[in-house]
Order: structure tokens, then C-alpha cells, then sequence
């Protein structure tokens, strides 16, 4: 993680964001300290099980989250402006002008009863001065970026007239329509079937190359990760475990918990066919603990997991959690020691 | 689309065929009620019920006995009411059609305007005071019985107050529209509003679950991820998409009222309507009449509902391929 | 909770309608006391006073005392005691609208549950009377019932109900609104069928007795339970409506709507005959569906109901 808050570079700048709900058994953490930065054309990947917060707290940066219990707080800055608490009519033009966002289920993202093509106009109507005709043109010429064929024609079909993947598409000509600086994408992928999978992200890889847009996507597979990203955040209960250059999290993870990601996703190349699962479910965002929030599942958890440990490492690749390197490097290679980081 | 339509007025005249045999079940072939002798009056001689007997065909079998009903009511249309019988039961039916039209056609403006409002704020200012305050209006609106609160209504606009506030205010009845507009809708106003009220309650809660609903949506989402208004996403989006189930009930409140549902607002409110009509015939037990105005709501009813699920098929595009 | 206490109280000021008035009123609700006479602030007055206005013609009731034991609300034309008469006429409609509810939605569990569970030929019986009582406006198809029934009784084989009972309208009213519940329950056992505990249960060899009353059932208890209020409500007001046009509780039996119907008459002379009831009406019925919502949204907030009759 960069030392300096304010990095003139970043795209968007998160600091210390927290989101929580009051609920009637208590307070709700569903995000608690997250800090990171998204470079210019860079793709950031968020990943975590769901009801890590990830998705929480993208959509309460952009004051997507409309529960009159929430509060918010921290800073966000989006091209150094700070965007947390801007008013509505604000918030309107940054969002769907700035921001565009995909979401996970196509098959419900799109308002049943509007053609796509009148639902792209509108996005674009909302944010550009352009005509009618001129929005109609543009909206059709994205239906063909996007590699829907016979875009003139989808243009005037109803979303239920689409299959998923192509509906997809249609939510990614939307996001793109006004030329955002910045993209996030909500599981993009997760209610696709694997083929369709793959061509999506090779669509949004080729259009980030083209429109030069960060992109930050959220996701619970690592296989994402590795496909998109260039960095990666590792969210549990709220809180970051570790963050880092994609290669080196997924090459050399150093948080117990993203162990216990890689371990679970299937690899091709591995000889142990038995998938790799993390003991114990993911903690209730209620009663996460004071301490690290993945102790209570953890295989190496020691006296000093009660207390809170920060984001601590070595230049970019930094992570939260007491074990020292030695300690790592001797479970990793398959023997177990105590004692805490020194 | 054609045959969307086409498919729907033949299941549409399925049904008007079920209930005609099910009105004709009920009066004809209610175990231990003998037809003859609820035709022919409470107090009728012998000799009576049994010519009755016969020129209703009661003692031939049931499905005879159901189709010269039918060409009495449709294709004679020669029924005659029985306290009355040079009085034949169609063209009376058509006479109080207008009247019953003026009603519920008024009414129901005015029951879409406030519903719909209604509705519509309440959604808006959810958690706000003014949300429970709508939503306990709308419950004290269908609590309360149409016909009691047309007698209230009376009470205070042609006795208690009629000598000051009201003083504007025709005596009940009805004036038809071609013979002076003003004095048919003022003659109306009182009638439209009471029968508006509960109407207006139902729809102002239906449509606020229902714009709930929808505001909790993933495409309300999708909506503001671009960058709409809150108010545009509330008309544009959440209301368009919840408008689908509000036809659907108007259409079927609207076949029912105009089939004689308005009754007891009619009898009230001194309407020569179609409900009255049924209502003065159920005073007498004229069974040809009361059967000959089941019979035209049905077939309003069932006209309604045919014209929803055609206005459904317009409204939301899913259902146009199914 | 409001709402339960109006319901509560309601409820036991019309049982206690014989003890009103036996012990405190000493009136008789139900036989005509024309030539009667009440001692009011040390006065005898008539229960029927002549007419003085207009052409003298006629009698008018006394109009409301205000004294809580004596003709509180005043008298209606046969000179009885309209307070009275309207705690029994209470308990007449509240009778008819909390049995005949639960009629309704037994037959209607019933009914959707064998529909939805068995399916096939059932089903698409049951559904197509749904659709085609759907279809039918209520108050004609309980108009054409009562108009039927109410004058001779209801004879199938040995069972009789004579025609001044109680159970006609209540059987009439309840079998009106069976689509309404049975419709939505159907679709809640189709959607139940399909889940994995009753799909592991069919599987395991269970009897269809067994999955319907111990799996289906009790998950569809609180979609009956909200139901319940609600069709109380409806069903009150149904019967008032058929009884204000003396097609539901027959005379000499009361209930609010033949009370109303027997105001009007007297509306603009003695309102409060036909007032007082429409205030029990519109109280009882207000009180249930705010009870019907809570109860609702106990069981589970996102629960939609069609929310009209």
C-alpha cells in the first residue's frame, strides 16, 4: 500500500472506509478499515467469500447502499475529488458518468419492460448532451462494440429477448456508454455459464485496452484474479488480509486466509486431486472479533491473535497477520512452529 | 400478438360458457330448492308453479332444461320479469347500463388519480411520518362498508348540512349526461367519491408494497448505477414495472363494478343502475331479472379481464411470447 | 397492539351484549316495545313519540339519551333499544366473519394443498373452479346463493339448514372467498414440492399423508395465519353488505348490517341507528387489518398479498 494519501496518480483513493448497519442485534461491520488505491488503467480485484464486504463497500462509496441504518465513513477520492457524502445531484454525475458499474445477474439488471437500446440512450441522455438521434447511433454502435451482432436490430428487443451472456453484454455497453474513467464490475461473471465466462472477461480486458478505464472487479474466484487483475485485495469479515501485485499474492500469498483461497480453487495442473477447503464458515459480520477476524478459523492461530494486526510488509505486498516470515516459510513447507512475529 | 388476442377471447368465452352453467346450477339445480317455486313467488297456487313448471321446460333434463335458458336470455331475448310480466328483462338491463357506466367510469378516475398518488408518495417517504399516515388512511378507507358510508355521506350532504355547505347539492337520482352535462356530474360527485374511497385505499396500498417491491429490484439499482434521478427512477422504472399489477386488478374491480359490484352504492345513492335493478329484483325474488344481470356481469367481467391481460400483453413485453 | 386491544374489546363488549341487557338496560333487543315508556331525567317519556312535524303522520324513536343504561343511542322504530341491539348484532357479525374466515381457509388449505401436492387431474379441477369463481363478482355470486337459499334452507340428503340459521351466511360468505386463499396456498405447495426437504422426503419413501401434514403443512401455517385476520375483515363486511340488503341475517336475528339497513329509515331523523353501527363496522375492520399487516410482517416482511377483495 502506498505511504502517501494522496496520491495525485490514483484513479479512485480509498482510506479507512467503514461501513456499518444498526440492526436490532447490534451493530452490523459489514466493512471495516479498508484502504486501497486504484492506479490509472489499472485493474484492481477484490476478492473474498461473499459477505466479506466487497461488494458493500463499492456500492456505499457510490451511495448505492440506501439503508436508512447505515452510516459511512472514511474517504474516498475519485480523481482527488472527494466523492463520500457529495449530495444527490452530485453523486448522479459520477455515477453512470465516472463510474460505470456491471453487475452480477444479468438476467435481473436491466428493467424488464424498455427495449436496451432505449435503456442506453437514457444513460446516455442523462449524462451527454447529445440528441435523441445522436444517443440512438452511439447506443448502437456500443451494441456492436460489445459484439452483439445485428446491433441495429437488438437495439429495439427487450431484455428478456437476450441470452445471459448477451445480456451481460448489454449491462457493459451501458457501463461504457459515457466513457467512464473508472469500472466496477460486481461479479461480472458469476451467474454465467464457463464459456460464456471466459468470453466476457476477454470483452472487458479488450475493451479496458481500448477505453482506457480502471477497472476494479469484484469477485469471490481467483481464477478471475489471475485472468484480469493486476492487483489484488484479499477481503475477509470486512477487512483486508492482504493486498499486493496479483502475480506475487498468487504466486507467494502470505495471509492464511488466501492460502486457504488458492487451496480451494480447482487447478489443473496440481497432482493432489483432492480440492482444498478453509475449515469453519465465515464469521457472522455481527460478532466479528476485536482481534484478527480469521483466527477463529485459523490452523495457526496463536496467543497474540486477540489482538488486531495491521497491513504490514514489504513494499506493495503487504498483508495482516502476527506470524513472522520464518514462521510462514516453515508452515509452508510443511512443518509447524509457534511463537508470534518478532 | 393477433393471436395473443385470439387465444384470449376464445378461453374468455370458455369461461363466460362455465359461469353461465354455473348461474344456471345455482338456480336451477340447487339441491332441495325447487326452481318452479322460487320463480313463481313466495306465495304462488299450485296451478301457478306448475305452469311455471312448464314453460321453463323443469321437468326435462338439466342440459335442455340450461339451453332454453340461454335462448331465452341471448337469442329470443324474450325473458320477462316475473312481478311484471310485460316487462321484458334485457331492454331494462340496457336502460340502467348507462347510469352503472357514468358511476364506476367517474369513480374509478378519480380512485386511479388518489390511488396512484397516494401510493406513489407513500413509497417515496418510506420510514417518513407521512408513509404510516397515508397507509392508515388507506386502511381506514377499505374497513369501511361502501354502503354505510353512502348513508353517512347522505346524511350530511342532503339533511345536516344540506341548508349550508351543501347547499349545492341535488337531491339523489340520476340526469343523463345528453340531457344536461352539469347536472349529471353533479348529480354524480357525492356517488363518485364514496364509491372512490375504498377503491383509492386498496390501490394506494397495493401499488406502495408493490413499488417497495420493485425499488428493491436489481434493475433499480442498475438505474441509479447510471445516474438517474430518485424521481426518475420512482415514475420512470419502479412505477412503470408496478403499473403491470395494478392493471391487472383494475381491470378485474372494474369488470366486477360495472357488473353490478357498485350496487350498494347505487341503492344508496338512489342510482337507477344496474346493481339497483338486481337489488330491486332480489326485494321481490324476481329470478328472471336477477339472473338476466348475473349473467351481464359475468359477461362483463369476463370482457374486462380478456381486455387487462390484452393491456398486460402491451404493458410488459415477457408475457407477449408466452 | 393497538390494534389487538380494539380487536379484544370489541370482542368482549358483544358476548357481554345478554348482560348489558338483562342486568344493566333491563331492555329486550329482539321484541318490539311500541307502546313502552323510559323514566329520563325523572320524566316518563314514550319510546315512540308522535310526529309533530309535517302532516303529524307516523312516530318517531327517541333520539340518543346519553345515559349509558338507558336508551343510550335512543330507540330505533319498534322501540328497541338500539344499544342494545347493536351488541347483539355484534356478535351476529362478528359469529359470521371469524367462522366463516376459518371455514374459508380450511377448505382452502384443503383444497390447494391437495392441488398443489397431487397435481394432474386434481389440480387442473380445482384450479379451472378457482378461475371460474375468481372470475365471478363476489357480492353477485353471494347474492345469488343467498337469493336461493335463504328462502327455503339448504336441503342436501339428511342435512337441513333451516333457512333463518346462522350457517348460511356463513357457509354462503365462506365459500365465496375460497379462491382467494386457495389460489396463492396452491402456489406455495408447488413451490414447497420442489425444495429439498420435501424432495428428500418423497424420496425416502415417506407416505403422502405424512409429507403433506408434517413437511408442507407446517410451512404453509403462517401464509394461513396471516390470511386469517384479513379474511375476517373481508368476510365482516361481505356479511354486512348482504344483511343491509336483507339477504343475510335473517329477522328476528341482528347483525350490523340489518341494523344499518334498519336506520336508514331513519336517517335523517334518528342518524345514530344507522351511525353507530358503521363505527363498530369500520373500528372491528380497521383494527383487524392493521393486525393482519403486523402479523404479516412478524412472519415475514417481504410476505405480498393481494390486498383487496
Amino acid at each position: 500500500m502506498p505511504d502517501d494519501p494522496t496520491s495525485t496518480e490514483a484513479v479512485l483513493s480509498v482510506r479507512d472506509l467503514k461501513v456499518s448497519f444498526a440492526t436490532r442485534q447490534g451493530e452490523l461491520r459489514a466493512v471495516d478499515g479498508l484502504s486501497f488505491d486504484v492506479g490509472s488503467k489499472e485493474v484492481l480485484g477484490i476478492v473474498g467469500e461473499s459477505g466479506s464486504g466487497k461488494s458493500v463497500a463499492m456500492y456505499s462509496m457510490l451511495g448505492l447502499v440506501r439503508d436508512s441504518n447505515v452510516t459511512i465513513s472514511g474517504s474516498v477520492k475519485f480523481e482527488g475529488r472527494e466523492i463520500l457524502g457529495l449530495g444527490d445531484k452530485e453523486m448522479q454525475s459520477v455515477r453512470g458518468g465516472d463510474v460505470g458499474m456491471i453487475f452480477q445477474d444479468p438476467m435481473t439488471a436491466l428493467t424488464p419492460v424498455y427495449t436496451v437500446g432505449w435503456q442506453i440512450v437514457e444513460q446516455i441522455r442523462a449524462h451527454t448532451d447529445l440528441t435523441k438521434a445522436q444517443a440512438k447511433a452511439r447506443a448502437v454502435e456500443l451494441l456492436g462494440e460489445v459484439g452483439i451482432p445485428n446491433p441495429q436490430r437488438r437495439a429495439g428487443q427487450f431484455p428478456h429477448e437476450f441470452s445471459g451472456g448477451m445480456r451481460q453484454r448489454v449491462v457493459i455497453a451501458m457501463a461504457l456508454s459515457c466513457n467512464p474513467r473508472l469500472l466496477i464490475a460486481d461479479e461480472p461473471t458469476t451467474a454465467l455459464d464457463v464459456t460464456t465466462q471466459a468470453q466476457i472477461l476477454d470483452l472487458m480486458e479488450k475493451l479496458q485496452q481500448s477505453y482506457g478505464s480502471s477497472i476494479v472487479i469484484i469477485t469471490h474466484d481467483m481464477g478471475v484474479i489471475a485472468e484480469m487483475a493486476d492487483r489484488v485485495v484479499v477481503m475477509y469479515a470486512g477487512r483486508p488480509a492482504e493486498i499486493g501485485p496479483e502475480l506475487e499474492v498468487v504466486r507467494f500469498p502470505r495471509h492464511p486466509y488466501t492460502w486457504g483461497l488458492l487451496g480451494a480453487v480447482p487447478r489443473v495442473d496440481s497432482k493432489n486431486t483432492r480440492l482444498v477447503t478453509i475449515p469453519g464458515v465465515s464469521v457472522s459480520p455481527l460478532d466479528v472479533p476485536d482481534g484478527c477476524a480469521f483466527a477463529p478459523r485459523c490452523e495457526h492461530r496463536m496467543a497474540i491473535c486477540d489482538e488486531r494486526p495491521a497491513l504490514l510488509g514489504d513494499g506493495e505486498h503487504v498483508d495482516a497477520c502476527w506470524l513472522s516470515d520464518a514462521q510462514r516459510v516453515a508452515i509452508r513447507s510443511g512443518s509447524k512452529t509457534s511463537g508470534g512475529r518478532p | 400478438m393477433v393471436s395473443f388476442i385470439i387465444r384470449r377471447l376464445i378461453s374468455a368465452v370458455l369461461v363466460l360458457f362455465a359461469i353461465s352453467v354455473m348461474v344456471f346450477l345455482i338456480f336451477f339445480a340447487t339441491p332441495g330448492v325447487d326452481p318452479a317455486a322460487r320463480i313463481a313467488g313466495r306465495s304462488a297456487s299450485p296451478a301457478v308453479v306448475a305452469a311455471v313448471r312448464a314453460s321453463f321446460g323443469l321437468n326435462r333434463p338439466l342440459p335442455i332444461r340450461y339451453l332454453l335458458m340461454m335462448e331465452h336470455l341471448f337469442i329470443k331475448r324474450d325473458l320477462t320479469s316475473y312481478v311484471n310480466p310485460n316487462t321484458p328483462v334485457i331492454p331494462q338491463i340496457l336502460r340502467a347500463a348507462p347510469v352503472t357506466l357514468s358511476l364506476v367510469l367517474g369513480a374509478a378516475l378519480i380512485w386511479l388519480l388518489i390511488g396512484v398518488l397516494g401510493g406513489v408518495v407513500a413509497a417515496a417517504n418510506r420510514g417518513k411520518f407521512i408513509d404510516p399516515l397515508i397507509m392508515f388512511v388507506g386502511i381506514a378507507a377499505v374497513s369501511v362498508p361502501a354502503y354505510w358510508l353512502g348513508e353517512v355521506v347522505n346524511y350530511f350532504t342532503q339533511s345536516r348540512f344540506h341548508s349550508s355547505v351543501f347547499s349545492w347539492v341535488p337531491s339523489s337520482g340520476y340526469v343523463s349526461i345528453t340531457t344536461s352535462p352539469v347536472q349529471w356530474a353533479l348529480h354524480l360527485v357525492f356517488p363518485w367519491l364514496t364509491l372512490a374511497a375504498l377503491y383509492a385505499g386498496i390501490y394506494a396500498r397495493v401499488l406502495r408494497a408493490e413499488l417497495v417491491n420493485a425499488l428493491n429490484e436489481d434493475y433499480v439499482r442498475t438505474a441509479r448505477a447510471k445516474g438517474l434521478s430518485e424521481r426518475r427512477i420512482l415514475v420512470r422504472h419502479a412505477l412503470r414495472c408496478s403499473l403491470v399489477a395494478l392493471v391487472s386488478l383494475f381491470g378485474l374491480d372494474f369488470g366486477a363494478l360495472i357488473g353490478g359490484a357498485a350496487l350498494l352504492t347505487e341503492v344508496v345513492m338512489g342510482l337507477p343502475g344496474i346493481g339497483q335493478l338486481t337489488y330491486n329484483a332480489l326485494q321481490s325474488l324476481d329470478l328472471p331479472v336477477i339472473m338476466g344481470c348475473v349473467m351481464y356481469a359475468a359477461f362483463f367481467v369476463v370482457f374486462a379481464n380478456a381486455v387487462v391481460d390484452v393491456l398486460y400483453a402491451l404493458l410488459d413485453p415477457r408475457v407477449r411470447v408466452a | 397492539m393497538a390494534a389487538l386491544g380494539v380487536v379484544l374489546f370489541v370482542v368482549t363488549a358483544c358476548l357481554l351484549a345478554p348482560v348489558y341487557a338483562h342486568d344493566l338496560a333491563h331492555v329486550d333487543a329482539f321484541t318490539s316495545n311500541l307502546n313502552g315508556t323510559i323514566r329520563l331525567n325523572g320524566r316518563t317519556v314514550s319510546v315512540l313519540q308522535a310526529n309533530t312535524q309535517g302532516l303529524g303522520f307516523g312516530v318517531t324513536p327517541i333520539g340518543p339519551t346519553w345515559h349509558f343504561t338507558n336508551y343510550f343511542l335512543g330507540a330505533d322504530n319498534q322501540g328497541r333499544d338500539v344499544f342494545a341491539r347493536l351488541l347483539y348484532g355484534g356478535r351476529a357479525t362478528l359469529l359470521i366473519g371469524s367462522t366463516s374466515a376459518i371455514i374459508c381457509c380450511l377448505v382452502a388449505t384443503v383444497l390447494g394443498l391437495a392441488a398443489g401436492y397431487f397435481g394432474g387431474v386434481i389440480d387442473w379441477v380445482v384450479s379451472r373452479v378457482f378461475d371460474i369463481v375468481w372470475a365471478f363478482p363476489i357480492y353477485l355470486l353471494a347474492i345469488s346463493l343467498s337469493v336461493i337459499l335463504l328462502t327455503s334452507g339448504l336441503n342436501i340428503g339428511p342435512l337441513h339448514i333451516g333457512a333463518g340459521s346462522l350457517l348460511l351466511p356463513i357457509l354462503i360468505i365462506a365459500m365465496v372467498f375460497v379462491p382467494y386463499v386457495g389460489r396463492p396456498l396452491r402456489g406455495i405447495v408447488l413451490s414447497l414440492k420442489e425444495r429439498e426437504f420435501v424432495q428428500a422426503a418423497i424420496g425416502s419413501g415417506a407416505s403422502d399423508w405424512h409429507i403433506i401434514t408434517k413437511e408442507i403443512l407446517p410451512n404453509v401455517a403462517p401464509t394461513i395465519i396471516v390470511f386469517l385476520p384479513l379474511m375476517v375483515a373481508f368476510n365482516m363486511l361481505t356479511e354486512s353488505a348482504l344483511s343491509f340488503l336483507s339477504i343475510g341475517v335473517q329477522p328476528p336475528n341482528a347483525s350490523w348490517g340489518t341494523i344499518i339497513n334498519d336506520g336508514l329509515g331513519l336517517l335523517y331523523t334518528r342518524p345514530w341507528v344507522a351511525i353507530a353501527p358503521g363505527i363498530g363496522i369500520v373500528l372491528t375492520a380497521g383494527a383487524l387489518n392493521v393486525l393482519g399487516d403486523g402479523v404479516r410482517d412478524a412472519f415475514d416482511p417481504k410476505a405480498r398479498l393481494r390486498g383487496s377483495i
